[in-house]
């Protein structure tokens, strides 16, 4: 276990070292200067010198690099350049709203796709599977911001039960901030539901078709009683995968919805920061995030074994 | 009854429980948005901004989301301009301008005090427009302020300040938000932390989703009627207009979708008011480049432009038309749209008289949606008289590194929202790429006059002269389009400078 986990240690490491290159490399790349996207159109030509030389712009490629990633590696985030405060204290304060969002949709999102996929494959081909797909396939056609607009419309707009948006804080307590990530939640799970519903029927389905089923029929158990207690278990491991996938996409890759709801997600602060070329924060938490992909990687990985117990020796 | 409005439709789903629980957090949520409101008495105001500061500091950033936030609400000038675009005074009281134009006077206020408690005086105006013109300012209108000499610290509450030439714009230009007057000990930390004179202090930032502000009880003019004001961050146009419907904001005073409009002026619940601002938009058109270096193709394209489509298309309707660099609200204006009337023929005409039958440019334009939406329409326009564009969307940071810094395009759209910026055709380093030195003797002349007839005069030359030389395709001003809550009076109903003045803003009800 502990080879397992020094192995998973170092590939993060090495993971992370590769994409501190290749992240850096690309703000680089990007066309645009950040002193120039600051002080505007009106700026002299020594003001922007001034500044560059103020945000260490004025310093080697390969200085600069070594200097940020030393820091990122001890811990130390840099200062947003555009916002003049330390990135980990920008990061804290979107996590606070990202990582209970990306939590309440991926648990919408198993409530909605588990009890699904479980009636689907159970009545294959007949009305309700059908009534699955059909439901299913039309979660994941319409885009999600078109439903968050429709859900504003309803619950905002015309019942006024809930906030268009925003994010109180949670210092304004718990229900106004779980009622301001409610609907976004419902706009992030539904399509997300509705993909991880497919994939556990088509798991299912290949399962119940494998031999133990029959075996399991065989002693006596019905349909649903052999569903439950040994295709279920058996299944998981792609859905688990799709899992893992889908809750790194809800930390970082909700930027839409961030915007239809104006709320100060991760994703927003990162699009902000390309737009502004708010380097250091652009890097850092991009670096981040690409962290949290690999550490939820590995916990999938984890989760594996735990669901399959011939993964145990391996992993 | 919205308990059972919440149950009845889904009851029949599966998931009874969980739909139960969330029924139960909406009904919360309802009752405290409820409470909260009630409680809100009216002193306060939520207002909605489409961008977010980077920050706070306004002598340090070119952002007009800095200005919209703090401008006259948290930080003040000598001078301060008002909603009609007037010079007032503002930690000046009043100030005298000696004959040889050069030298200005300014009686300052008494009894001022910045947020943090310590008191202003002639040391801090010193200590702003000194750090401002530094060799190492970072100051965003650096350019406009570079005239001062000299600032020299009368006595407590007098300053005189010497400038290099006369510049009858000066007042105007302290009263800019670039040029609001700092406190010494603070100055390095107004980004994050501003410490101003104004009436209301920042008293919290909830970065990505909004500011707060609080009145400042020590303010040293007439306290506003509010005691607390929020700026909203909504960048999303769809969700700026649910945000409204939904009261959630009180006002939108830049609402970004005009075709949104025709809805809010049919709901007696807001007011609309479309105003005026400083932004003329121009199709920028790089004079340096041939064939756009040859008069009669950038006449060419003057006359391939129809401007009422154009604003129908891309503004719906809502944006008065320009014929030269000046805006149409300004003393001094000269209506010259009718000088290169739509006539696609003549368009024609001229570009075979010049040479040039077909013409193949790169029209680069940046995110808004005058220029992404108008630029189609443009492109569409100019396919009509023969020239062919290459559409290229940019960024922001890329626009200013491609375009305004390197050059790298023919024909660009983009709103110059400063007022006053007529300079811009005088500097050589200019992206236009325009040298002109019959402009650049009147825009000298322009500077130097301070008798208003003469000015006026002089004004109206250089106006004729940007539309003769065709350097830009002039297109129209954008409007302001504010939208609030029906009861609130107060905000600006044009914007001259980007600011949202909260100061005369209340609720009448």
């Amino acid at each position: 276990m502990i080879r397992v986990l020094l192995r998973a240690v170092l590939s993060l490491l090495l993971t992370l070292a590769c994409a501190s290159v290749l992240v850096f490399a690309a703000m680089q790349v990007l066309p645009g200067d950040p002193a120039e996207v600051m002080l505007g159109v009106n700026a002299r030509p020594d003001t922007l010198a001034a500044l560059r030389a103020q945000l260490g712009l004025d310093q080697p490629l390969p200085v600069r690099y070594a200097a940020w990633a030393a820091g990122f590696f001890s811990g130390d985030l840099g200062t947003s350049n555009t916002y003049a405060v330390p990135v980990m204290e920008l990061v804290r304060e979107r996590l606070s709203v990202s990582l209970p969002l990306a939590l309440l949709a991926l648990a919408l999102t198993v409530a909605i796709a588990l009890p699904l996929g479980m009636l689907a494959a159970a009545r294959r081909g007949r009305l309700a599977d059908r009534g699955v797909l059909l439901v299913t396939q039309l979660g994941i056609a319409v885009p999600n911001f078109w439903f968050a607009m429709l859900l504003v419309l309803l619950f905002a707009i015309t019942w006024r039960w809930l906030p268009p948006g925003g994010f109180p804080g949670w210092e304004a307590g718990v229900l106004p901030a779980l009622a301001a990530l409610l609907l976004p939640a419902v706009a992030l799970a539904l399509p997300q539901g509705a993909i991880l519903a497919q994939v556990m029927r088509s798991a299912l389905i290949d399962t119940l078709d494998q031999d133990f089923i029959r075996t399991a029929r065989a002693k006596g158990l019905t349909r649903g009683e052999a569903l439950r207690r040994h295709a279920l278990r058996n299944a998981l491991i792609p859905v688990l995968t799709v899992v893992g996938l889908q809750f790194s996409f809800l930390l970082a890759g909700t930027i839409i919805i961030e915007n239809v709801f104006f709320l100060p997600g991760l994703g927003r602060l990162v699009f902000q920061a390309i737009n502004q070329r708010d380097l250091a924060v652009v890097q850092s938490v991009v670096m981040l995030l690409v962290a949290s992909v690999v550490i939820v990687n590995f916990l999938v990985n984890l989760a594996y074994a735990i669901v399959d117990p011939r993964l145990r020796g391996r992993a | 009854m919205v308990a059972l409005h919440m149950t009845s439709p889904v009851a029949r789903g599966g998931f009874r429980r969980l739909i139960g629980y969330l029924a139960m957090a909406a009904l919360c949520a309802f009752l405290l948005s409820g409470v909260q409101s009630a409680m809100a008495a009216r002193s306060q105001i939520v207002v909605g901004v489409r961008l977010e500061p980077p920050h706070l500091d306004p002598t340090a950033g070119a952002a007009a989301a800095i200005g919209e936030v703090t401008y006259a609400n948290v930080f003040e000038g000598l001078t301060r301009i008002d909603g009609k675009g007037e010079v007032l005074p503002g930690l000046a009281e009043s100030w005298d301008i000696a004959d040889d134009g050069r030298t200005y006077t300014f009686r300052l206020r008494e009894g001022v005090q910045f947020h943090d408690g310590s008191s202003f005086d002639a040391a801090d105006v010193k200590f702003t427009l000194d750090r401002a013109v530094a060799a190492d300012s970072v100051n965003p209108q650096k350019s406009l302020l570079e005239p001062i000499e000299s600032v020299e610290v009368v006595d407590p509450r007098t300053v005189r300040i010497v400038l290099r030439r006369p510049t009858a714009q000066f007042p105007f230009t302290l009263g800019l938000p670039a040029a609001v007057i700092v406190a010494k000990e603070t100055a390095d930390t107004n980004r994050t932390n501003p410490n101003g004179t104004g009436p209301f202090r920042v008293s919290r930032w909830v970065k990505g989703d909004r500011i707060d502000l609080e009145r400042n009880e020590r303010y040293w003019g007439a306290k506003p009627a509010l005691a607390r004001a929020t700026f909203r961050i909504i960048g999303d146009p769809s969700a700026a207009y649910a945000a409204l419907l939904a009261g959630d904001i009180d006002a939108f005073p830049n609402f970004p979708a005009p075709e949104n409009v025709p809805q809010f002026r049919a709901d007696p619940r807001f007011t609309v008011v479309v105003g005026n601002t400083e932004g003329k938009t121009v199709l920028a058109i790089n004079n340096g480049r041939k064939p756009l270096d040859d008069i009669r193709v950038r006449r060419a394209i003057a006359h391939a432009i129809d401007r009422k489509a154009l604003i129908d298309g891309a503004m719906d309707g809502l944006a008065q038309p320009i014929g030269s660099h000046y805006a149409p609200q300004n003393k001094g204006y000269v209506d010259l749209t009718g000088r290169y009337p739509y006539d696609p023929d003549k368009a024609r005409e001229l570009l075979k008289e010049a040479g040039v039958p077909e013409l193949r440019l790169r029209l680069v334009l940046p995110p808004p949606s005058y220029a992404r939406r108008g630029g189609e329409i443009i492109a569409a326009q100019l396919r009509a008289v023969g020239i062919e564009t290459e559409i290229v969307p940019v960024e922001w940071a890329q626009w200013l590194s491609d375009v305004f810094r390197d050059r790298r395009y023919d024909l660009s759209i983009v709103a110059h929202v400063e007022p006053n910026d007529l300079d811009i055709y005088a500097r050589d380093d200019y992206y236009f790429d325009y040298h002109s030195p019959e402009y650049k003797e009147l825009y000298a002349a322009l500077v130097a006059e301070t008798d208003d007839a003469k000015r006026l005069d002089i004004l109206k030359r250089i106006q004729e002269k940007l539309a003769d030389d065709s350097v830009n395709g002039f297109l129209f001003l954008l409007p302001k389009i504010g939208i609030w809550d029906a009861k609130l009076k107060g905000l600006w109903e044009n914007a001259p400078i980007p600011a949202n003045d909260l100061t005369g803003v209340s609720w009448q009800d």
